[in-house]
């Protein structure tokens, strides 16, 4: 008999049913180490998320003139003007691609959320920094992240691990509500609790491929032991969330099992995108209330974007290119339109998570958002002075309300400064022009 | 209950297998695979993964998940991007609930004596035996090889715990298989190498691996039964015994799914699904006609290449097709069959012949709104002579292609080419493009263009053409034709990037394409039989042989 034969006998007998009820407390202990929120007076777990729209701004009429604080709010701006004061804006960040081609509506958000500039075909070179804020504070939660996209394209993701891989992301409100509040789901209200051997059953089975590992490793080259590597982080999440139904979570007040929404399959009309972003928004808040998450990607629109208006479906990104500048007011007017929208839902999108309150504050001070487009003007395709924005002061971590207008300096800084906000251990950012170790000081509490 | 047998429930599987499988050698491979060589670790894909599970446990077990996409890789087929993805935190937690999913289907009342296949002396406890044949069966077929002892006896123990849980040995029986449904060994194709007795030091794919390669190439499914036991009795590694089994795939109706999924990925039909035309503008874009057009061409190329056995080079000229009534609004074709396939052919006269002139290219490579003489002349270039085009530089302006309320496109688009930075790309793309002007954006025959007249003359690479129907035959004739198809032929046959020590091979898989009167299935023959689709890398270097290799010659300060 092999040893690993003679290793699983002996766990088999050592698991009995009885060992296996407290093994899932011993799991917990392990895991959580302390980290894990939450009552009433504790303090409150800080949550990060990133929130992109497509095709940029009207530079002229999107970027304050003054820095720093009480910026002025040009007009793209002025939805968000009731929560100012917890947003801050960036102006003269660029996305530096030393010297390789920039990809259209690729290149801008791949080299902001991986430091580093894509290359032909635009793949991932890396991991994203929402990827990094993720290995770094999103364990103990159900969800190591949650990914949605407004808009109905299934391919809508900037965030992954780098080498092919994306995160996938959902696009129908009902299908996130039951991932979030479906089977799974522990209320922490809830009045009474117990353990489901079900889930017991389920977490035991799951160290069978672990055990299959060390096999199969030994068979692989090193970039495909990588991949390997990258499935087994991904059954730990598994873990980890069954471990989570297994415990009695604490109660948490702001917590509250939303109704279901209506089930609708949204694809590119700006209308119906908008209505499906609100209810994701609001799905994706409560999860964050009821610790099921504490990062989350969000995007809107998607880079070349193809929202449309009900009753034309000329895209946004067509108008962009085609649609003439009207000379008397210098910017492409039914473009124009669907910029205003998008910082519309980012209004909408600030106004659900600070409308919750949190312990002494509300949601959204508890966190980072930072929301970002692909390019500063979609008609040239420029790259350089990326459009970006953080709201929520990240439990106190940082600066907020402030226009940070520099020249020049790579946007892996702002990134940088992100990862550190949220507590993320990282000195350094970013490859060649991008590297960077200065992350924004004046922002960093 | 079941339209086709599955593999599972057939009687006396799994035998000679088992047997086998003592002897197995799996083999440990630690270096660096040399670039483009085997082993290789290849995710299955979203139809690989349901065609498994039918064939496997019947087609009557639902699920619906979204896995993690498959990127494609620049210039390539979306299925080599396989051998690059891994699965995500958000994918494995998919995967794992389809899994459970179907295990759950597999166990219950009415699957149960099927595919169950014994039955516990107690349904409350466990029953080592009969959950150690079931992990066994069940197991050789997912795993596509025969699990060795130890490996059952993971899944036995794993289910005998859960059932202790539960009390329910079913229950149990479910949660092992869900597991083997999101074990890395299902859901990875990972390659398993072993000593070739036929060069001392080298190494050679074992037989399974093998199978599984041949299977997923040319049926884009896990191995069958009959696979499997050529690869148990060793006869995969004879060229006669490859042959046989080679002869059989080709010849089975199955050879359909490899068809399909390799045309499907090689002109593109995944952007189909995320394609939206302006209702006004397109009225008879509706959403079955959307739905019918990748099938269009699939059924055109299925009945000229498959049914018939045709040239390859006559799909671009052939004016045979399917419709369906919803096609026909597109076509302007009255269609009587209110709801099914109808065969159709155009007309001697009709501008519609071949692949370019159908809606599946034609308005896939459109914009929603307007037609795309460049988006339909890079596709040309790319996706069907494999001559790639340069993405567009950073800072263009678009003014002078703004106005589409007057003139033609053609036009508008020589303004582009005046542009030395956007020439050199357009001069390649447009001309070909501009001869399918004839169709507009939904796909439907126009003369004209905002009232002047549409000329669709032009030239590619020195052939003449004057409408869309004699482009067709200046692509039909393009010496890239069959060397494109050739090439993809075999990235998709090994699922990854091609190194460049493979473009000779693919230069030799081009003649032998053109010696065989370019019919595809002497083309997958020849892959199929070929060492190169088997080819193994060297074994691996030691460490101390590594560093002397990589130690230029020149000293480098």
């Amino acid at each position: 008999m092999n040893r690993l034969q003679r290793r699983t006998v002996l766990r088999g007998l050592f698991n009995g049913a009885s060992v296996a009820v407290a093994l899932p407390y011993l799991d917990c202990f392990l895991n959580t180490n302390g980290t894990l929120l939450a009552a009433e007076g504790a303090p409150l777990p800080t949550r990060f998320g990133t929130w992109f729209w497509g095709l940029g701004v009207n530079p002229n009429r999107f970027f304050p003139t003054k820095p720093g604080k009480g910026y002025d709010l040009l007009p793209e701006l002025s939805p968000i003007a009731k929560f100012q004061d917890k947003v801050s804006v960036f102006s003269g960040f660029d996305c530096l691609t030393d010297g390789k081609p920039v990809i259209p509506h690729g290149t801008g958000s791949t080299t902001f959320r991986s430091g580093t500039a894509p290359g032909a075909g635009g793949a991932l070179p890396g991991a994203t920094f929402d990827n990094i804020v993720a290995d770094a504070i999103g364990t103990g939660t159900r969800f190591r992240t949650l990914d949605v996209s407004a808009i109905g394209d299934s391919r809508n993701s900037l965030s992954g691990q780098g080498a092919g891989q994306m995160n996938p992301v959902e696009t129908n409100a009902m299908r996130f509500y039951q991932r979030l509040f479906g089977d799974g789901f522990v209320d922490p209200n809830g009045a009474t609790f117990a353990p489901d051997p079900k889930v017991m059953a389920h977490k035991s089975v799951l160290s069978v491929v672990k055990e299959e590992r060390k096999a199969l490793e030994r068979s692989l080259g090193a970039a495909d032991r990588a991949r390997l590597d990258q499935y087994f982080t991904a059954v730990r999440q598994t873990e980890e969330q069954l471990t989570l139904q297994l415990r009695k979570p604490e109660p948490l007040v702001a917590c509250k099992v939303p109704p279901a929404p209506q089930e609708k399959e949204v694809q590119t009309v700006l209308e119906d995108v908008i209505q499906n972003h609100d209810m994701m928004a609001r799905l994706l808040a409560m999860a964050l209330a009821c610790n099921q998450t504490k990062v989350f990607n969000v995007a809107f629109s998607n880079g070349a974007s193809s929202l449309t208006r009900r009753g034309s479906s000329t895209t946004h990104h067509q108008l962009t290119h085609d649609e003439v500048i009207d000379p008397r007011v210098g910017y492409q007017p039914e473009a124009t339109k669907f910029v205003e929208a998008l910082m519309g839902g980012w209004a909408t999108f600030l106004s659900i998570l600070d409308g919750m309150p949190e312990g002494d504050g509300t949601l959204l001070d508890h966190m980072l958002v930072v929301a970002h487009s692909e390019t500063e003007y979609a008609k040239n395709h420029t790259v350089t002075n990326l459009p970006i924005m953080f709201a929520g002061s990240a439990n106190g971590r940082i600066r907020t309300g402030m226009h940070v207008s520099v020249k020049r300096e790579p946007v892996s800084r702002v990134a940088l400064t992100a990862m550190q906000a949220v507590g993320v251990q990282v000195e350094s950012f970013g490859t060649l022009s991008m590297q960077t170790k200065k992350p924004i000081s004046e922002l960093l509490v | 209950m079941f339209k086709r047998q599955t593999m599972v429930s057939r009687v006396g599987w799994g035998m000679g297998l088992a047997v086998v499988a003592a002897t197995l050698s799996v083999t440990g491979y630690a270096a660096d695979a040399p670039a483009g060589g085997t082993p290789g670790m290849r995710r299955l894909t979203d139809d690989q993964y349901r065609n498994a599970i039918i064939d496997i446990l019947g087609e009557d077990i639902e699920y619906a998940g979204r896995f993690d996409p498959v990127l494609r890789p620049t210039h390539g087929l979306q299925v080599q991007g396989v051998s690059q993805i891994s699965v995500s935190p958000a994918g494995f937690e998919q995967y794992d609930k389809v899994g459970r999913t179907i295990a759950a289907q597999v166990v219950d009342d009415r699957h149960r004596p099927l595919l169950v296949g014994c039955a516990p002396r107690t349904a409350t406890l466990p029953d080592d035996a009969c959950a150690t044949a079931f992990f066994r069966r069940t197991g050789e077929f997912l795993f596509r090889r025969p699990l060795k002892a130890a490996d059952v006896q993971l899944y036995v123990t794993a289910a005998h715990q859960a059932t202790g849980l539960t009390n329910d040995f079913y229950g149990g029986l479910a949660d092992g298989l869900g597991m083997m449904l999101a074990s890395p060994r299902f859901l990875f194709e990972i390659d398993v190498t072993e000593p070739d007795p036929a060069r001392p030091g080298a190494r050679r794919l074992d037989a399974y691996s093998k199978a599984s390669r041949l299977s997923f190439f040319l049926w884009n499914t896990t191995p069958d039964r009959e696979l499997l036991e050529a690869a148990a009795r060793g006869t995969l590694h004879t060229p006669a015994g490859l042959k046989r089994q080679v002869d059989r795939l080709l010849a089975s109706p199955r050879l359909e799914n490899g068809v399909r999924t390799f045309f499907a990925d090689m002109l593109g039909f995944d952007q189909i699904a995320d394609l939206s035309k302006d209702g006004e503008i397109y009225p008879q874009f509706t959403p079955n006609a959307k739905r019918d057009m990748p099938e269009q061409t699939l059924r055109t190329i299925v009945d000229l290449l498959v049914t018939n056995n045709g040239d390859y080079r006559d799909l671009f000229t052939t004016r045979r097709t399917f419709l369906t009534r919803a096609l026909g609004a597109v076509y302007r074709v009255p269609v009587s069959e209110k709801s099914d396939w109808v065969p159709y052919e155009f007309p001697a006269d009709s501008p519609r012949a071949g692949l370019l002139t159908q809606p599946s290219f034609i308005a896939t490579f459109s914009h929603p709104g307007r037609s795309s003489p460049t988006l339909r002349g890079k596709a040309l270039r790319e996706l069907v002579l494999c001559q790639p085009v340069p993405d567009p530089p950073n800072n263009v302006d678009f003014s002078q292609v703004e106005n589409t309320a007057k003139g033609t496109v053609r036009v508008r688009l020589t303004a582009h080419r005046s542009n030395p930075a956007c020439a050199s790309c357009h001069r390649f793309m447009d001309p070909v493009g501009l001869a399918l002007e004839n169709f507009d954006g939904a796909g439907t025959y126009r003369s004209q263009e905002n009232g002047v007249a549409i000329d669709a003359t032009g030239d590619l690479d020195g052939s003449k053409f004057a409408d869309p129907v004699s482009l067709g035959l200046a692509v039909r004739n393009h010496p890239q034709l069959p060397a494109c198809l050739a090439k993809r032929v075999f990235e998709f046959a090994v699922r990854r990037p091609l190194d460049t020590a493979e473009a000779a091979w693919v230069k030799t898989l081009s003649t032998r394409f053109v010696e065989h009167n370019y019919r595809i299935r002497e083309l997958l023959r020849i892959v199929a039989t070929s060492d190169q689709l088997f080819r193994a890398p060297n074994p691996p270097v030691t460490a101390a042989k590594a560093t002397a290799t990589s130690v230029p010659s020149r000293e480098v300060k």
